[in-house]
């Protein structure tokens, strides 16, 4: 498969990535060589076959519905670029 | 013989004979990193005073009696990918500048609970995605055993740290080998436990589903007595398996035992001395009671595509929270929130963190997720039955660890794809979830050290450690040294 | 050119959980900004989701009671893209295999009952709140909902006028109260509810394009953007427009929608199992279970409450289209075990008393308990109606004990026949003008008479006791 520009731009806003131009020229040939390679995978006959998210069957693992003290938000805003009044700070948005 | 040449446990019970005192133990390895690490660079922060402190607390509670680990008082260094309330954690990357977490992880956290004092936080990898701890944004860590090789990665800094003397053991995380192969370039032992059994809270992590943290040390009793200290379900990680923490007895004798090698592992592209030393490593083995035997592993040749689709994928959304608003490094001129996000992480990430998270975003974006994820996780689950299908028959498989020994610094990142394939030996262990460890079993021609990789049943690391165990009480490949660039002899 | 419209419905219903899905922070509403959070819902690295597992008995209930399937092996997928008040860039919902499927809720408009599909219903995480600030001209985040969790329950396109869309949303209300998950509060935002509408013109059978309308917070104003957007639609359909599919946003006191700035061209949400949680098996006995200790459904407490009390159907309708009511009602029955006059009294005074208080039928806080006990004093005739309507306002806005209140302030009628006829007596004497009246053919003056005594008593007295003695006297005379 080949690797377009409009590809790398399309997937760089899915990821909110932008790469200048040479990154982008060797991201392209990169990404085409490791994606071709990742279609060896078709080799493999897998029909019938579960696709398998975890290795061991662990499920049900619940907790109760008991409150814990939250944390102070000074805290858990202690390492934003920009916070105030106990909020994290951005550009304005628009809906 | 010197303080920082010994093992983990030697100063452990040293501690608990008060022969050595806790603080004594640590103010001396915070001056050997001093002195060597300026050679190395495998620490991101030292802890001075944090560790003073800890040591003291540390030796408080071993004199009235709470402290009886056999690891309490013991210093060791923690990978910088371990969140560790107030220190800073970086995962080497710039992207969390500054990043002082107000939590710890697990981990790390029952080792402090057991007495561990911390030195440290240690290169890697950015975001653990690398074999050569080449994509750090603190610059390479350097291999002691050789001018100009790589340690390995993405644990490279944990693993240089044992070898060169620095720690007295350490954390590393395994996704696809970055625990076993830096062991393996540095001629140090270390186990990625199986899937589940060493809690991922307070793990920046990589690949959710393959992610694993694990020790590394100076030989498999160590890392045992670790280990035992670090398993256990924690009700924090939903996936951690709900069993007590590993009460880990070893025992040489390993008669009778039965180990596979799978003969597709010794093909072209296996570096003529690492086989020699591996399949005498088996022979080694096999004197000592263990039936060895070669058979047909297939499917192994899908392990890295299938690993690399699924790794990418998870990490492409784990590292999406990076974004410069919650924590970490923002862009400094920015217009809108659009502009915030994209300057942010194009500035922040390094070259081989942003390829996979585009790979990650790509293979599971509308139109391309049954081909690729899917896909892969189908491929997984082949994968796994090979293995349990292997496992009727054998109690471990051995296999060499790497292709080849320590390469060279500076040649591989220009071709990823090359340098990915380098992880044959080891990603298909973290796809099925298993536990394996590695002994180094020898040096190649230019010195450099050689790893045995040795792959367990699920949840049975006692039985697996026994064989790394059993072939270090009759080889002592693993208390050979490096000459330190500090001078000092082995 | 006539229309057909077709809408879908997507609610999102925020569960009554004391913490919220994969946190143990406190779900509690309102609250300053950023109280009610952790590292896990904040989305700090390192940091891990564990399940609440009363967020899944909550979705079990509400499956069995839109008779939908349980999906009893179900699990949870990221849903990935960026915007600020979501902290870890995804959220963790449901795609693949939702918990509930298949299910449908009845409902009736101008006589005509229909069945309205459910697709299907599955358990996801609530996002932050974006605070914009004027001063700095800049938006702040608060994470307090982040993680608090909710149920989506999707319809099928199977609505045809806004009337259906409101009467749908009124018993998927009333259920999901009833059943105890939610309290439903579209003020608070406890519910919400986003609006698929698309137009064709009678005759086409394929269905027309699209828009959404999102987060409109009253019934009302889901009526009015429904009837809007069909319009607008048509308008442009017939000035020969295409409709665009988007997301609009309704301005109900514009009074019109308008496009919402697009967040992302691309909305591809790359969803994939999430890795970090584990399954759900749900067996049999947990669903029997369940299904057992369901509570009873607003549809059959409707057909009881007609049946067994004999209730008019309107009066039920009103009482059992909320739970609150219910709860009164049930209460206040159970002390006193007079249906109708407990069924009057809501009707009446309750209703009455929250709407002069603005006071939300959901916020009403006198015990019920007490409205029982006041129509047994009425039963027992210790205070007449009057009396009893003036007690109730004190209940109602103080929680005062009806008994003890009639006893301090003195309240009880008096019930000494002779007491009263001695005053019906003087009364009669003392009204001659009135008593000519009355022999003179004058019913309406009897009233006159009543009033004079029931003035004299000080209210204190039964009216209808009073009436019969003054009848009985008058015919003496």
């Amino acid at each position: 498969m080949k690797i377009t520009d409009e590809m790398i731009d399309y997937i760089g806003i899915l990821a909110r990535l932008k790469l200048e131009d040479e990154e982008k020229e060797s991201a392209k040939n990169e990404m085409e060589k490791i994606i071709n390679y990742m279609d060896t995978l078709n080799q493999l006959d897998t029909t019938g076959i579960e696709a398998m998210s975890h290795a061991f069957p662990v499920k049900n693992v619940f907790r109760e519905d008991v409150v814990m003290p939250s944390t102070d938000r000074e805290i858990i805003t202690s390492n934003a670029p920009n916070s105030k009044d106990g909020c994290f700070v951005v550009p304005r948005t628009f809906e | 013989m010197e303080l920082s040449k010994m093992t983990a446990l030697e100063i452990g019970r040293m501690i608990k004979a008060k022969e050595l005192g806790v603080v004594e133990a640590t103010k001396a390895a915070l001056e050997n990193i001093e002195k060597t690490d300026k050679h190395y660079n495998a620490f991101v922060t030292v802890c001075h005073d944090e560790a003073l402190k800890q040591a003291e607390e540390v030796q408080k509670k071993i004199d009235d009696g709470t402290l009886t680990s056999p690891l309490a008082g013991v210093p060791m260094a923690v990978k910088d990918n371990m969140c560790t309330k107030g220190i800073l954690t970086t995962c080497s990357s710039k992207i969390l500048t500054g990043f002082k977490p107000t939590y710890t992880a697990t981990a790390v956290k029952k080792l402090e609970d057991a007495g561990a004092v911390i030195l440290g936080k240690l290169n890697m990898d950015e975001f653990a995605m690398g074999s050569t701890t080449e994509t750090s944004y603190h610059g390479a860590t350097i291999n002691p055993w050789a001018e100009n090789r790589v340690p390995g990665g993405s644990s490279g800094g944990s693993a240089v740290a044992v070898a060169a003397d620095m720690a007295y053991y350490t954390l590393g995380s395994d996704t696809g080998g970055s625990i076993r192969q830096p062991c393996a370039f540095c001629g140090i032992t270390g186990i990625k436990p199986t899937y589940g059994s060493v809690s991922r809270y307070g793990l920046i992590a990589y690949a959710s589903s393959l992610d694993q943290i694990g020790p590394m040390g100076k030989n498999a009793e160590d890392v045992a007595a670790a280990l035992s200290i670090i398993s256990g379900h924690d009700p924090k990680d939903s996936t951690s398996v709900s069993n007590d923490p590993m009460k880990i007895v070893l025992n040489s004798d390993i008669k009778g035992k039965k180990i596979g090698i799978p003969r597709d592992y010794f093909g072209k592209g296996l570096d003529g001395d690492v086989k020699t030393a591996v399949l005498a490593a088996a022979e080694k083995l096999r004197a000592l009671g263990a039936e060895v035997e070669e058979f047909d592993m297939p499917s192994l040749e899908y392990a890295i595509p299938a690993y690399y689709i699924i790794a990418c994928a998870e990490a492409s959304s784990n590292l999406s929270r990076f974004d410069g608003v919650k924590y970490g490094y923002a862009t400094p001129k920015f217009e809108d929130l659009t502009d915030l996000y994209y300057k942010s992480r194009s500035e922040g990430f390094g070259t081989e963190v942003k390829r996979r998270i585009l790979i990650g975003a790509f293979v599971l974006s509308s139109g391309y997720y049954d081909a690729y994820y899917k896909k892969a996780l189908q491929v997984k689950a082949v994968i796994k039955q090979s293995f349990d299908k292997a496992f009727e028959k054998y109690d471990v498989i051995l296999s060499p660890t790497a292709p080849t020994t320590a390469l060279k610094m500076g040649e591989n990142l220009s071709d990823p794809l090359k340098m990915y394939l380098g992880d044959i030996y080891t990603v298909s262990v973290n796809l099925a979830g298993l536990p394996s460890m590695v002994v180094p079993c020898g040096f190649d021609k230019e010195g450099l050290p050689i790893g045995l990789q040795l792959i367990g049943k699920p949840f049975a690391e006692n039985e697996l450690l026994n064989f790394g165990y059993a072939y270090q009480h009759a080889t002592d490949y693993h208390t050979k040294k490096p000459v330190l660039k500090t001078g000092k002899e082995a | 050119m006539e229309f057909l419209t077709t809408l879908g419905l997507e609610v999102h219903c925020e569960l009554s959980t004391k913490t919220k899905i994969f946190c143990s922070c406190s779900t509690e509403f309102g609250g300053e900004p950023n109280t009610h959070v952790c590292e896990v819902c904040t989305g700090m690295p390192g940091t891990l989701p564990v399940l609440n597992k009363q967020v899944v008995e909550y979705a079990i209930r509400a499956g069995l009671a839109t008779n939908c399937e349980i999906t009893q092996y179900n699990k949870f997928d990221r849903k990935n893209y960026f915007y600020p008040d979501l902290p870890k860039a995804y959220q963790v919902s449901q795609l693949y295999l939702p918990i509930c499927q298949n299910g449908h809720i009845d409902i009736e408009v101008n006589g005509v009952k229909k069945a309205i599909r459910i697709k299907e219903i599955h358990m996801e995480e609530d996002a932050g709140k974006l605070i914009h600030d004027e001063w700095d001209d800049v938006t702040m985040v608060d994470y307090n909902r982040c993680g608090v969790p909710l149920l989506e329950i999707v319809s099928e396109p199977d609505f045809s006028s806004g009337e259906e869309v409101i009467a749908y949303l009124t018993k998927l209300r009333s259920i999901l109260q009833f059943i105890g998950v939610s309290d439903c509060k579209m003020e608070q935002g406890s519910l919400r509810a986003d609006v698929n509408l698309s137009v064709r013109p009678v005759g086409q059978t394929e269905l027309g394009t699209r828009t959404e309308m999102k987060n409109i917070n009253s019934f009302k104003a889901i009526a009015r953007a429904i009837e809007g957007e069909r319009e607008r639609q048509i308008d442009t359909i017939l000035a020969g427009g295409k409709v665009v599919q988007e997301t609009r946003r309704w301005d109900d006191n514009k009074g019109e929608s308008y496009a919402m700035r697009s967040k992302e061209n691309a909305q591809d949400y790359r969803y994939f199992p999430e890795p970090d949680l584990v399954p759900i098996e749900i067996s049999d006995e947990w669903i029997e279970r369940v299904k057992n200790e369901l509570p009873e459904l607003p549809e059959a407490k409707r057909a009881r409450y007609i049946e067994e009390y004999k209730l008019p159907e309107y009066d039920v309708d009103i009482i059992t289209g909320s739970k609150f009511l219910v709860d009164i009602f049930e209460k206040a029955l159970e002390v006193c075990g007079e249906p109708k006059e407990v069924s009057n009294w809501i009707m009446g005074e309750v209703l009455r008393m929250a709407t002069e208080t603005a006071t939300d039928v959901d916020d009403i806080s006198f015990d019920a308990a007490n409205l029982g006990k006041l129509i047994n004093l009425v039963k027992k005739k210790v205070i007449n109606r009057g009396t009893a309507k003036e007690v109730f306002e004190k209940m109602f806005t103080d929680n005062v004990d009806p008994e003890s209140y009639v006893k301090e302030n003195g309240l009880e009628m008096m019930n000494d026949d002779g007491a009263v006829l001695a005053i019906v007596k003087s009364v009669i004497e003392n009204n001659p003008k009135a008593v000519g009246e009355f022999k003179g053919g004058s019913q309406k003056v009897k009233g006159f008479l009543v009033g004079q005594c029931m003035k004299q008593l000080k209210g204190k007295a039964d009216p209808a006791t009073v009436n019969q003695l003054i009848t009985e006297e008058l015919e003496k005379i």
